[in-house]
C-alpha cells in the first residue's frame, strides 16, 4: 500500500511539472482552452464518483455544485475583489455546505428519488442567480481579469496551474477515501444501506461526509471558471452538460475506483473537444449519449474493468 | 398589482395548465409509478412526439388527428424500450438502479441531439383553427388552445384511469406493481404485463407530446423543463394514482400560474422543482400515496 502511494504521489508531482512546462512551451490560446475544459471534467467526475460510484447515490446535480462555485467567486470578486485562494477555499465551502444539504436528503430518498431532487437542485440554484441582480441576472457579468503573479506571463496560464492543483488535490482525497475506512463503509451502503447499517457502518456520517466533500470538490472546479472566462451567464453555468459530462465520464472510465472516473473524463473531454472542433458541438453531445448507452449496456465496470477482464484472460 | 381578479385569473388558468400537466405526466405515471422502471427519458420521447406531430402537421394533418395517430406507433415504440431495458438491467439484477438510470439519460440525450440535429434549435409550432383563438367570459380571455388542451387531458387521464382499473389488462398492471411474484405464481408473465403497460405509457406520451405543441413552441431542449415537472406531479399524485395525478397537476398548474402573475416569468421555472423538493422532504409517499 505504501509502495503504491509513493508511486502515486511522484506521478502527481510529475503531472504538476508537466503543467507548469506546457504552459511556458505552448502558445496557441485554443489548447489551453480545451485543456482547461478537460481538467474540469476530470475533477467533475472524480467528485461525482466518491458519491455515485462508491456509495451509489445518483447525483444529476453536478451543474448546481459547479454553478454555485463559480458564482461564490464571482459574488466575493464583486464585493470585495478577493484572491483566487479566497474565491476557490470559499466556493468549495459553499458547495459544500450545498453538498451536506443535500445529503441529508439521503435521509429519505434513495435511488431515482435522489437523482430526480439533485436536478430540483440545478433549476433552484439557477433560479435564484437569475433572480440576482447583482450577481448579473440572467444577462450574467462582465469580470475583469487582474494581472497576473510574477512566474506566469498571464492570468489564464497561471488559472491552468491552478486547475491543475485542484485535480491532483481531488484525485488524492478521492483515492484517501476508496482506500480507507470510508471507502469500505460507503461500498457497504452501495451494496445494501440496510445491511451497513446493521453492521454497525455509521451510513448517515459517512453518506453526509461523501455528498459535502463531493459538492465542495464540484465547487472548487467552478471556482476560477469565472475569471478564465471573465464572463459569466448563469444558463450554460448552470447547464445540465456538466452533469452529463461528470456521470458519463465516470461512467465510462468505470465507477469502483479513483482511476475510472479520471481516465473517462480525460478520453471524453478530449473526444468531445476533438468532435466540436472538427464536426460540431451537436455531433459532440450525440457521442456522450451513444457511449455513455453503450458502456452501460455492455461494459457495466467501463474501461477500467474491461482492461482487467483482459488481463485477466491473457 | 395584486388583485382579487387578478388572483382568479391565476387560478382559473392554473387549472387549465394542471390539467395539460397532468396529461404529460400519465405515462410517467404507469411507467415509473406503477412499473418503478427510472424513466427520466420520459419528458424527451414526449418532446419527441411533438415533433412528429409537427412533421405530420406539415402535410395537414390536425395536431390532435396527428397525436393519435402517433399512438400506436409509440405505443410499439414504448415496447421496444422496455423490452431493451428488461434485457440489458432488470433480467441480470443487481446493480440496476444507477445504469438504467445512467442509460435512460443516455437515450434522452440521444433523442435531444437527434431531434437539434434534424431539425435545429428553432422553436417549432403547428397551425390549427383553435390555435391563436381566444375565448372570451367576461373580462377574462382564455386561450382556445388551453381549452383544448384541457379538454383531451380530461379524456386522456379518464380514460386510462377506467383502463385500469376495468379491464383485465389493466387490473393485471395494477397487480404487477403491487406484488410481481405473486402475478408469477398465478402463472401469469409480469415481463409480458410490464412490456404491455409501458407501451401504452409511450402511447399516451404520444398524445401528450402534440398537446404540448399545441399549447406552445417546441424546441429540443424542452424536455429539460417537464423533467421538473412530469416527476414533481407523479411524486405529489403518489406513485401511480391516476386521480392522484390529476390532483397533483392542478396543485402544480395553479401554483406555477400564481407565482407567474406574482412574482414574474423568471421565478416559474423553479416551482416545479420547489415543489417536488417539499414533497419529497415531507411526504415522500405523495398525497394519494398507496
Amino acid at each position: 500500500m505504501r509502495k503504491t502511494s509513493v508511486g502515486f504521489w511522484v506521478g502527481a508531482g510529475v503531472a504538476l511539472a508537466v503543467a507548469v512546462v506546457a504552459v511556458n512551451l505552448i502558445t496557441n490560446e485554443y489548447y489551453f482552452f480545451a485543456a482547461y475544459t478537460v481538467l474540469t471534467f476530470v475533477v467533475l467526475a472524480t467528485a461525482w464518483n466518491i458519491l455515485g460510484g462508491y456509495a451509489g447515490y445518483v447525483n444529476f446535480g453536478t451543474a448546481a455544485f459547479f454553478g454555485v462555485g463559480a458564482y461564490t467567486s464571482v459574488l466575493l470578486i464583486k464585493a470585495f475583489g478577493a484572491p483566487l485562494l479566497v474565491q476557490i477555499l470559499a466556493a468549495a465551502a459553499v458547495s459544500g455546505l450545498l453538498g451536506f444539504g443535500a445529503g441529508l436528503l439521503t435521509l429519505r430518498l434513495r435511488g431515482i428519488f435522489f437523482a430526480i431532487a439533485t436536478v430540483a437542485l440545478i433549476v433552484i440554484m439557477e433560479t435564484v442567480v437569475v433572480n440576482w441582480r447583482f450577481l448579473g441576472g440572467a444577462t450574467g457579468v462582465q469580470l475583469l481579469r487582474p494581472p497576473p503573479i510574477p512566474p506566469f506571463e498571464s492570468y489564464q496560464k497561471m488559472l491552468f496551474v491552478v486547475m491543475v492543483l485542484i485535480v491532483l488535490v481531488g484525485i488524492g482525497i478521492a483515492r484517501y477515501i476508496e482506500t480507507s475506512w470510508i471507502g469500505r463503509g460507503l461500498r457497504a451502503i452501495r451494496d445494501s444501506e440496510e445491511a451497513a447499517e446493521c453492521s454497525g457502518v455509521p451510513t448517515l456520517k459517512l453518506k453526509l461526509l461523501a455528498t459535502t466533500v463531493s459538492g465542495a470538490l464540484m465547487g472548487a472546479a467552478g471556482a476560477p471558471m469565472p475569471m478564465y472566462l471573465s464572463f459569466v451567464e448563469p444558463f450554460s453555468t448552470f447547464n445540465l452538460n456538466y452533469s452529463i459530462g461528470a456521470l458519463a465520464s465516470a461512467m465510462i472510465g468505470g465507477t469502483g475506483t479513483w482511476i475510472g472516473p479520471v481516465v473517462g473524463a480525460l478520453l471524453l473531454s478530449t473526444l468531445q473537444q476533438v468532435v466540436t472542433v472538427t464536426i460540431s458541438n451537436e455531433m459532440n453531445v450525440l457521442v456522450v449519449g451513444i457511449l455513455l448507452v453503450v458502456f452501460v449496456v455492455a461494459a457495466p465496470d467501463g474501461i477500467v474493468g474491461l482492461i482487467k477482464r483482459l488481463r485477466r484472460s491473457r | 398589482m395584486f388583485s382579487l381578479e387578478l388572483l382568479a385569473e391565476a387560478i382559473l388558468f392554473g387549472i387549465l395548465l394542471g390539467a395539460f400537466y397532468a396529461a404529460v405526466s400519465v405515462g410517467l405515471s404507469v411507467a415509473f409509478g406503477l412499473l418503478d422502471v427510472p424513466h427520466v427519458a420520459h419528458p424527451a420521447v414526449m418532446v419527441l412526439a411533438a415533433y412528429a406531430t409537427f412533421v405530420l402537421g406539415q402535410y395537414g394533418l390536425d395536431p390532435i388527428v396527428a397525436g393519435i395517430v402517433l399512438m400506436p406507433l409509440f405505443f410499439v415504440f414504448g415496447m421496444a424500450i422496455y423490452r431493451f431495458y428488461y434485457e440489458s438491467f432488470e433480467k441480470r439484477g443487481s446493480e440496476a438502479g444507477v445504469r438504467g438510470l445512467a442509460f435512460f439519460f443516455g437515450v434522452a440525450l440521444i433523442i435531444e441531439v437527434g431531434l437539434i440535429i434534424g431539425f435545429g434549435v428553432d422553436q417549432r409550432m403547428v397551425q390549427a383553427a383553435y390555435i391563436g383563438e381566444s375565448l372570451r367570459i367576461g373580462d377574462m380571455r382564455v386561450p382556445m388552445r388551453m381549452l383544448v388542451a384541457f379538454g383531451v387531458a380530461l379524456v386522456l387521464t379518464t380514460g386510462l384511469a377506467i383502463y385500469l382499473s376495468r379491464t383485465f389488462t389493466g387490473r393485471a398492471i395494477k397487480a404487477v406493481a403491487q406484488d410481481e411474484p405473486a402475478l408469477r405464481l398465478m402463472g401469469a408473465n409480469p415481463v409480458r404485463i410490464k412490456q404491455w403497460a409501458f407501451g401504452l405509457a409511450t402511447g399516451v406520451t404520444a398524445l401528450a407530446g402534440a398537446m404540448l405543441i399545441i399549447v406552445g413552441p417546441v424546441e429540443p431542449q424542452l424536455d429539460r423543463v417537464y423533467i421538473g415537472r412530469t416527476f414533481a406531479v407523479v411524486v405529489l399524485a403518489g406513485l401511480g394514482s391516476m386521480s392522484g395525478t390529476v390532483a397533483a397537476g392542478m396543485i402544480l398548474g395553479i401554483s406555477e400560474s400564481i407565482v407567474l402573475s406574482m412574482f414574474g416569468a423568471s421565478w416559474a421555472p423553479a416551482v416545479a422543482f420547489g415543489l417536488l423538493l417539499i414533497v419529497l422532504g415531507l411526504r415522500p409517499q405523495g398525497l394519494f400515496g398507496r
